[in-house]
């Protein structure tokens, strides 16, 4: 889970050595270039010639969710679903076990602490009381489902992660409000400094700033 | 720029209704909706109604005091009736926080888009109302000291919940819905979160917005994983909303008493949620809008629109009431029949008719477009239909247990002091956290707003798109 999300092999440590022979000054660790755009159809198109151009190592920063821009950029799709399901199943199953063991079985479990289930009888019904069983197996389905869902999401997207090189740009703070972006990273096998802002240039952006890392 | 029309009420389906109006664009949306929580002071109002929701928080907290340090006998709850009004109270709570994650979940996945102006602060209308829900049988449990029995938390003494009981289900249902209500919210609130952040003009906004977005930078790979988690939540959430109540009409429903033993009782209980969850949020939505002149944003399309669902809602509620009229004679029991004319011609007939009237021909104004435009009269009307979805839950709860099978056991309920002070301080608690979030937090959800603007398209401009039909 190391690439972001392109599919495509990470860059090896031999080419971030080199990106930063390819920066213009050695004393200052290039992080990347970073293109302002102006609106959604901008950042599209130059989304696309970005994906095209073969880099690798680079993302798109907008406000909200531009309708498609994944595509064009050519994220793969996240295997977060196959992860719910995997937190909704050990729900199901935990509901099960859980009402079984605690009302219905009389042996020595260990959870954290050695317990011991109890047959509790009431009114003379079963024992295993299937019919009830499936509110509480339903309702804890969809706690681990949703809990996991969430935490997984931002654990692939690396966050909370309170630092990053975008957040030095002044610009950058207008991401969250009406400006769209690309940063094109140092560690890109086809990132040239000079080669690079010229390419985002070409592609229409407002503005092409550097960040530090 | 073309020109929109200020009134977006129309009916032309060959037009997409613009949902925000007065040709905003992603910067004055930001600005606009910001301003509500950037501002020096707020509004005078606000104070206001600020120090008076702290009031009732304060006599909210007092009684419990007063309850903790006395015992359950400070409550009208007697023989019969032992379930007075905590349990009442409890459930016209969480039926009211049915409506955010309806709006959130079930109107997401049904491309609503106009979900988008109104869903944040009714998902927070709707975690506020579920806090001001648990409270009730939290405190209603006699020994509260040991609470935690509620829950399945391995011990020595080989006690669990008795997971056959109605009542334990609901610590689940209750539990579960809260903490998924909860998620969604601040999920979807972390990209706007973000915005605050960068808006920041202290240090301390800075850190707090900053810790509490995330590092949410706005990354296209972050929002490709970020648009499924929140689709793979509505559809989580959507099943959720609907058992919630159901669950809570177990408590009656699987209970063997003449008017709560029906099987009509899940799919009314839900219908009647929705109605009284929508009619909070338009209760809240019409002050906030005014207050903070966001009328941009929440238009009069949004609130006629709710006013529909009310109607709707409030309808299939009327029927239900009907329909167990008609299964109690039909079902030839005796008991059922009793409860049921009862309820409508016995003690508490003032009860049942406030009820049907409030619920049941209150909405039906909606049927005329005036009605469904005129602020005053929807305002009117919803503050109604909330008065009578708490005389619902009373006429269910009282009416059954005041006079069940043994005539000599039969007594007419009436709450205490303390009773009655509890509910208007369970108003102070949701108003006080209410307030506070609308101070505070964003309280529309802004980059959703921006998503829904034809701006927001990557080929081509507005104009084209606003003219395509529907799809």
């Amino acid at each position: 889970m190391n690439d972001p999300g392109t599919g495509v092999a990470p860059a090896t440590h031999e080419t971030s050595q080199s990106s930063a022979q390819r920066s213009d000054d050695e004393s200052v660790r290039l992080y990347g270039l970073l293109a302002e755009f102006e609106t959604p159809a901008a950042i599209y198109a130059a989304a696309e010639r970005v994906r095209d151009a073969g880099y690798r190592w680079w993302d798109c920063h907008t406000p909200f969710p531009v309708h498609g821009l994944d595509r064009a950029m050519g994220i793969r799709n996240t295997i977060l679903p196959w992860l719910v399901l995997g937190a909704g199943a050990t729900g199901t199953m935990i509901g099960f076990v859980l009402q079984w063991f605690t009302n219905a079985a009389s042996f020595d479990l260990w959870a954290f602490v050695w317990v011991r289930g109890y047959e509790f009888l009431v009114s003379g019904k079963p024992i295993l009381s299937g019919p009830v069983y499936p509110i509480v197996m339903f309702e804890l389905t969809i706690l681990l489902a949703a809990v996991g869902c969430v935490v997984m999401m931002f654990g692939l997207n690396k966050l909370p992660m309170l630092y990053h090189p975008c957040f030095k740009s002044e610009r950058f703070r207008r991401a969250s409000d009406d400006r769209f972006f690309i940063v094109i990273e140092a560690r890109d096998p086809k990132f040239y400094r000079h080669k690079t802002e010229a390419f985002l240039d070409s592609l229409g952006a407002t503005a092409v700033e550097e960040l530090e890392s | 720029m073309t020109t929109l029309p200020i009134d977006n009420t129309f009916d032309d389906p060959a037009q997409r209704a613009p949902l925000v109006l007065n040709h905003h664009d992603f910067g004055t949306v930001t600005e606009k909706i910001c301003s509500v929580n950037e501002a020096r002071r707020a509004p005078r109002a606000w104070y206001v109604a600020f120090v008076i929701s702290l009031g009732f928080l304060g006599i909210f907290g007092a009684m419990i005091m007063y309850l903790f340090a006395t015992g359950v006998g400070v409550w009208g709850n007697q023989n019969p009736v032992m379930w007075g009004f905590p349990i009442i109270n409890f459930v016209f709570w969480v039926g009211i926080g049915h409506a955010g994650t309806l709006i959130s979940a079930i109107l997401f996945l049904f491309r609503q888009r106009w979900r988008t102006g109104i869903n944040r602060f009714a998902e927070a209308m709707t975690i506020f109302a579920v806090i001001c829900a648990g409270t009730f049988p939290g405190i209603h449990i006699g020994r509260v000291w040991v609470f935690y029995w509620m829950f399945p938390i391995p011990n020595q003494m080989e006690m669990w919940p008795q997971f056959r009981s109605p009542l334990v289900w609901d610590v689940f249902a209750i539990g579960t819905y809260f903490t998924v209500s909860l998620l969604f919210w601040y999920t979807g609130m972390v990209p706007d979160l973000a915005t605050f952040r960068d808006r920041a003009r202290t240090k301390i906004q800075a850190i707090i917005y900053g810790i509490l977005a995330l590092g949410w930078r706005g990354s296209v790979r972050h929002w490709h994983r970020y648009e499924r988690a929140y689709l793979l939540l509505a559809a989580l959430a959507t099943p959720l909303v609907l058992s919630v109540h159901s669950v809570v009409s177990f408590d009656f429903a699987v209970a063997q008493l003449p008017g709560w033993h029906t099987t009509i009782f899940p799919p009314y209980f839900v219908a009647g949620a929705i109605f009284s969850g929508f009619a909070m949020v338009m209760t809240l939505a019409i002050p906030a809008r005014q207050l903070w002149g966001l009328k941009d944003f929440i238009t009069l399309r949004h609130l006629e629109n709710m006013t529909k669902i009310i109607l709707v809602t409030g309808s299939m509620v009327g029927y239900a009431y009907s329909m167990e009229f008609f299964i109690a004679w039909y079902s030839g029991s005796m008991y059922e029949s009793f409860a049921m004319l009862n309820r409508a011609f016995g003690q508490y007939a003032w009860a049942y008719w406030i009820m049907v009237t409030c619920n049941v021909l209150v909405p039906q104004v909606f049927w005329f477009r005036a009605a469904r435009q005129s602020i005053p009269i929807m305002f009117t009307a919803c503050l109604l239909v909330n008065l009578g979805m708490w005389f619902e839950r009373f006429v269910i709860v009282v009416t059954s247990l005041a006079q069940d099978y043994l005539p000599s056991s039969w007594a007419y309920f009436t709450p205490t002091w303390v009773d009655l002070l509890t509910l208007a301080g369970s108003f102070g608690l949701f108003m006080t956290l209410f307030l506070l979030f609308c101070r505070y937090l964003p309280i529309i959800a802004i980059a959703e707003i921006k998503h829904t603007m034809p701006e927001a398209l990557p080929h081509g401009h507005g104009a084209a798109h606003r003219q395509e039909p529907t799809a």
